[in-house]
């Protein structure tokens, strides 16, 4: 191994356990309240107002949105980890000691990325056994569970990525979250089958990429789905293809972190 | 003696015309401690911001230790090691942890940078602070953990950007006894102050930057030898109504009992005591009115402002 990347891999080590000491210290902020969030999803939409939907694709409707909903914590919080940490970073100029190492540019994002990715897995853990309070849970497909749900936290945490690198102030990390991730989750399919809607809306929502992913996870758990899961995956490889591409340009051309 | 730092015709533009840096040539030899002087806005920063990575050039050469800037960025970096003027680091961080995770960054393993860091902070006094957050420490403490900081992937070129400013004298001076240290001990050292005093005490060779240009570059010695004349404070023992009659020695009254003279390296000040023990007064002290270089420093960036301004 040569020197230089045994040191990028010293370096990639040192900003993901940077990155998981992060958010483990501040867990009130980062860990919990996903949990207590999901615990009112469970007994409100899935226990009370569920009994009166009845079934939904052949499952309770428990069973139905507690796939969407560790989904919906997955991308929320692998996008907020990055987010917030690399415009945190950046506002207080600790960006400069990553900017003035000798650390490849591949080495910072891929760092950044697992640690959103990190912590998207630890709320989707937890929320996972919160679930099993509430339901019972199998899983139909492993494999495509676990890619689906890899790959879903690595494009929200480049997306997070690049949010942050274009952040200006905090209002800047906050607009895209709650005027666009939060509907895209919401109108994802989280709570629904795209079924249930009209046709024109149905096509509407295909452009929606949340509902392919959340789709895709409901079928490793579930063996159900409202979309063809071949495309989805291959949409969220492509996806993720581009993304990494354009952050690393981002981070080589130093905007916003270099005058 | 080999190259430490080899700059050439160097550039920049901001993005909103204004240019910071006009073509600087500069060199500063391995092992030197060199002080780069200038006002505020003359162009240091950025020229310290190009350094180490954090501005872009608009055109020019960097080369330390012979790495160039353009083609050996990860090589250039592992030999320099950067105290910036304002504090950058994560407020929220213990300042053992900042300083281990900065040696990460140089692919130093976590065994080799905890032994570092150790060292540093010790020799820094800030081991008994190392599991503080390092937004409670103070201001000197914060400019000490960032030479630690600096110094834990054992730089062959260190650049401190004011290390000093804001740090009571006590501590100033235990910090020049620390850079001497290194200094001696083979790194190359590049200093910008606006303590003058610091860097006439400190460094060898001198850079003064003054709107974009070097205005001079020279040995500190040479410099101070073309200083001619030099104006004294003295200290009167009896109170005087008018300034004296010297010849040769401009001279005028601040207060009663001070007389503020200006002495030509050619003329010596024997000549003036001699002149006013016949006029009976009798000095009891006298001081440099300022800094020797700083009176230096004065006149260079005045003569161009001069040009500027032409």
């Amino acid at each position: 191994m040569s020197s230089e990347l045994r040191g990028n891999l010293v370096a990639l080590n040192t900003i993901v356990y940077r990155e998981v000491r992060r958010f483990t210290r501040i867990w009130p902020q980062t860990l919990l309240p996903p949990a207590i969030t999901m615990v009112l999803y469970f007994v409100i939409f899935g226990n009370l107002i569920g009994r009166q939907i009845g079934d939904m694709g052949g499952f309770t409707y428990m069973e139905y949105i507690v796939p969407g909903l560790i989904m919906m914590s997955v991308i929320t919080n692998s996008y907020g980890n990055v987010v917030s940490s690399f415009f945190g970073s950046k506002f207080q100029r600790s960006i400069e000691e990553l900017m003035v190492s000798p650390v490849s540019p591949h080495t910072i994002l891929i760092g950044y990325t697992l640690g959103g990715v990190l912590r998207g897995l630890a709320v989707g853990v937890i929320v996972t056994l919160l679930s099993l309070f509430f339901t019972h849970l199998q899983v139909h497909h492993l494999g495509v569970t676990v890619l689906v749900v890899l790959l879903t936290a690595t494009i929200f945490s480049l997306l997070g990525f690049i949010n942050a690198v274009f952040a200006r102030n905090f209002d800047d990390i906050s607009i895209i979250p709650t005027f666009v991730l939060t509907p895209l989750t919401y109108l994802g399919g989280v709570f629904y089958s795209i079924n249930l809607l009209p046709p024109f809306w149905q096509t509407v929502s295909l452009a929606n990429p949340v509902l392919h992913m959340v789709n895709s996870f409901r079928y490793g758990i579930l063996g159900v789905s409202d979309i063809r899961i071949g495309v989805a995956i291959s949409f969220m490889l492509v996806a993720t293809a581009v993304l990494y591409v354009g952050c690393v340009r981002l981070l080589v051309s130093g905007r916003g972190m270099r005058s | 003696m080999s190259s430490a730092l080899s700059i050439r015709q160097l550039t920049k533009t901001y993005g909103n015309g204004f240019q910071a840096l006009k073509g600087i040539d500069l060199d500063v030899a391995e092992g030197d401690f060199f002080a780069l002087l200038g006002p505020n806005g003359a162009g240091k920063s950025t020229t310290i911001g190009i350094l180490s990575t954090l501005v872009n050039k608009t055109s020019g050469t960097v080369k330390v230790f012979g790495h160039d800037l353009d083609r050996e960025p990860a090589a250039l970096k592992r030999c320099l090691g950067v105290v910036p003027q304002e504090f950058n680091f994560n407020q929220f961080e213990k300042t053992f942890d900042i300083v281990v995770t900065q040696a990460g960054y140089y692919g130093i393993p976590s065994k080799v940078a905890k032994a570092r860091a150790e060292q540093y902070l010790t020799q820094l006094g800030l081991w008994d602070k190392r599991n503080v957050p390092s937004r409670s420490l103070s201001g000197g403490m914060k400019r000490r953990l960032m030479i630690a900081r600096a110094l834990v992937h054992e730089p062959r070129l260190l650049i401190l950007d004011e290390p000093t400013a804001g740090v009571d004298i006590e501590l100033r001076r235990s910090m020049w006894s620390f850079l001497t240290e290194l200094n001696e001990q083979g790194i190359t050292i590049i200093l910008t102050t606006h303590y003058l005093e610091e860097a006439e005490q400190l460094c060898r060779n001198i850079g003064i930057i003054d709107h974009g240009t070097i205005v001079e570059n020279t040995s500190m010695r040479k410099l101070l030898g073309s200083l001619h004349v030099e104006t004294f404070l003295l200290d009167l023992k009896q109170e005087l109504r008018q300034a004296p009659q010297l010849t040769g020695y401009p001279c005028r009254l601040i207060s009663p009992h001070t007389l503020e003279v200006q002495v030509d390296k050619a003329m010596g000040i024997t000549a003036l005591f001699g002149q006013l023990a016949l006029q009976n007064i009798e000095v009891q002290s006298l001081r440099n009115k300022t800094n020797r270089l700083e009176e230096l420093f004065v006149s260079l960036v005045e003569k161009n402002l001069a040009k500027v301004a032409v």
